[in-house]
């Protein structure tokens, strides 16, 4: 098994904010990470410490087997890195930003290789269009052409979806799986549970610190959270008086069924046994992805506080 | 319903100041500039400039060339800087542009003046700039009546008075019929291409940093030199277009003289070019903002314009604004661009302002190249 990245007691502060810390993170080469954690918590500073676009104030490591604070240029060239805000120049045409991008690398064959990018994204016949006049789904598939037209070994991705209507995140997601089965890494930062458990692993990541990591189902069973799903007319409305009651962790409304997590069982049981009457029907659930890390952000915000 | 309403335009007028002052760069140029600007232009032009460096030349050691000499000195328009020992000297002189002034008192002035015999002295002046001498030679024309008062006595005291015992033979150099567009239009090559260069690339690190295209940009293996010259090349040849549209109308519509020093001309425009991109490229990396990149090239054109003996003749300003028109690189460049056009300066006569745009570009250069980041930190 090789390591794809492997870095170490990471730190980053900008002024007094202590952005990053301490975080160690392996990713195991071939794989899909996902990243996830609450806005500002230092995912994009993570993912642009590994790509030498940040220097981290301590901590060692490596991507690629190339050390991230001495070889940073290096490591530019083997991996691609798609920001979180369109980052392509808006008034060159589609064509012109691949070739900027194929130039900059050096890459041979230029012609050949943003014809291939262009007609794997379908573009090809709007190739003289103007990146900046492009819907956001597909902006975002131009950025990740760009990031990948080199070949990269090691791909980042920071919040690629963000603001993308779901089909165009499911070709998007199914252009990552066919990169991946290539043998690339990709390490991807989401706020999206379903993409989360797109990936093949996942960290998760909060107020600078990684607090939990391993497969979506590791990640679910570690928090050893148990959840029991309510249904029955006006359930949802009985959210936020559940929410206090002794036991219970969290109660989310879904739609016409209330979710309600806890860590006891025995307490969380007792917590719901008022409502264990008609219309409502109560059953225990898996507890979903989305159920553990509001969990988790809740724990994390108590630690931090 | 609508109409106009007061608490509307409150609402507008009071987020506008809020944004105003979270801007402390502009807020503190626009605070600033006025104050500055007045106190550095208000001090340092003049249009009328006194002590202009003057050389001479004696042939003869007489009583009445010193009191010529102290005649002069005591004018306040004319320092006497240099005495030269041959006329091919003191031609030398006022083509490198030493000396503004040129005065030859020839040999046998004494007997002329004595025997009332047509003396005359020679004053040769550097009239590149109209401007720059109009009032000295105006002053010039008192002279002959009072320079020898003291020395006119006993026999000679006839030779005073009416006539003027000599005359002042004023020989006007490079520009004799004093036409301000010759020295002007050459000056506006400098200008015009500090204006645009330095602006267009101000604007272009800063476009990207705006943009949000400078992380992509960044987490490509391009290096910071190969970004600096990639962004400069498009406009050095902005330049060089913009460079030959001036040259060519300042001789076909100006009748602007060209003398030659072509060699230092080129070399002179190629520095000053990749000097001005330079230059801009710095503004870049050290704004935060196009606008703060716009309001720092501003701050350096004024200068350019008013401190560098574009406007205002450059020896009409006191020592000090001399001394920071001489830090001005546009100051340089207007010296190599009149001494070729007007005196046909070779680069024998100008190495020194040449030298000095290599400094300016060097610096620039070193100083974008240690402030360009490579990383976001």
């Amino acid at each position: 098994m090789t390591l794809a990245i492997d870095v170490r007691g990471l730190n980053k502060s900008f002024g007094d904010k202590h952005v990053v810390q301490d975080v160690s993170l392996q990713v195991e080469e071939g794989r899909i990470c996902g990243f996830l954690g609450p806005n500002g918590s230092g995912k994009t500073t993570t993912l642009r410490m590994l790509c030498g676009l940040l220097t981290p104030d301590s901590g060692e490591g490596t991507a690629l087997g190339l050390d991230i604070i001495t070889q940073a240029n290096l490591i530019k060239r083997r991996a691609g890195y798609m920001t979180q805000k369109f980052s392509l120049y808006e008034d060159l045409s589609l064509e012109e930003n691949l070739q900027f991008s194929a130039r900059v690398h050096g890459l041979d064959h230029r012609k050949d290789r943003v014809d291939a990018a262009l007609e794997r994204l379908g573009l090809i016949e709007r190739r003289s269009q103007l990146a900046g006049s492009l819907s956001g789904g597909w902006k975002q598939r131009l950025a990740l052409a760009t990031a990948t037209l080199h070949e990269p070994k090691l791909l980042l991705l920071d919040e690629p979806t963000a603001g993308v209507d779901p089909k165009a995140r499911r070709t998007f997601w199914d252009e990552i799986h066919a990169l991946s089965a290539e043998g690339l890494t990709v390490l991807v930062s989401t706020h999206y549970m379903d993409e989360a458990e797109r990936c093949h692993e996942i960290a998760y990541i909060a107020y600078g610190k990684l607090i939990a990591r391993g497969t979506a189902d590791q990640v679910i069973a570690d928090t050893q959270l148990v959840t029991f799903n309510g249904e029955g007319p006006g359930i949802d409305r009985l959210a936020a008086e559940i929410a206090k009651r002794d036991g219970v962790e969290m109660a989310a409304p879904f739609g016409q069924s209330l979710h309600v997590s806890g860590t006891e069982r025995a307490a969380l049981e007792a917590a719901i046994a008022p409502y264990r009457r008609e219309p409502f029907r109560w059953t225990q659930v898996e507890p979903s992805l989305e159920d553990v890390f509001i969990r988790l952000m809740d724990q994390s915000e108590d630690n931090f506080r | 319903m609508n109409g106009f309403s007061p608490t509307r335009v409150f609402a507008v007028m009071v987020k506008e100041f809020k944004q105003l002052t979270r801007d402390r760069v502009t807020y503190a140029m626009m605070l600033g500039l006025p104050v500055v600007q007045l106190l550095l232009f208000g001090y340092a032009i003049n249009s009328e400039p006194r002590h202009l460096p003057t050389a001479l030349l004696v042939q003869e050691d007489s009583v009445f060339a010193r009191s010529i000499t102290s005649a002069l000195h005591n004018s306040a328009y004319f320092d006497l800087v240099a005495h030269a020992r041959s006329p091919a000297e003191l031609d030398e002189m006022v083509r490198r542009g030493d000396v503004q002034f040129a005065i030859t008192v020839p040999g046998d002035f004494t007997r002329r003046v004595a025997r009332g015999d047509k003396a005359q002295i020679l004053i040769e002046v550097d009239a590149a700039d109209p401007s720059a001498t109009g009032a000295a030679v105006a002053a010039l024309a008192a002279l002959p009546n009072q320079a020898l008062v003291n020395d006119l006595k006993g026999a000679l005291r006839n030779r005073a008075g009416n006539p003027a015992p000599f005359e002042v033979v004023v020989h006007r150099r490079y520009n004799p019929e004093a036409i301000t567009s010759y020295n002007i239009v050459p000056g506006l090559l400098g200008v015009i291409l500090s204006m645009t260069l330095v602006m267009m690339t101000a604007l272009s690190v800063t476009r990207e940093a705006e943009r949000g295209t400078m992380e992509s940009l960044l987490a490509t293996p391009v290096e910071p030199l190969e970004v600096m010259v990639g962004k400069l090349a498009p406009y050095v040849v902005v330049g060089v277009v913009q460079t030959l549209i001036i040259l060519l109308l300042a001789r076909f519509l100006f009748d602007v003289p060209m003398l030659g020093g072509w060699v230092g001309l080129t070399l002179g425009i190629s520095l000053f070019i990749v000097g001005s991109l330079a230059l801009g490229f710095l503004m870049s990396t050290l704004a935060r903002s196009q606008l703060q990149a716009m309001q720092m090239s501003v701050f350096y054109i004024l200068p350019s314009i008013l401190l560098s003996g574009f406007m205002f003749p450059f020896r009409g300003m006191p020592a000090w604004a001399q001394a920071i028109g001489e830090v001005v690189p546009v100051t340089h460049f207007l010296r190599v661009v009149r001494g070729a056009l007007l005196k046909g300066q070779g680069v024998e006569d100008m190495w020194r302002e040449l030298l000095a745009l290599v400094a300016f570009v060097c610096v620039v250069t070193a100083l974008a190249m240690a402030r360009y980041r490579r990383t976001l930190d």
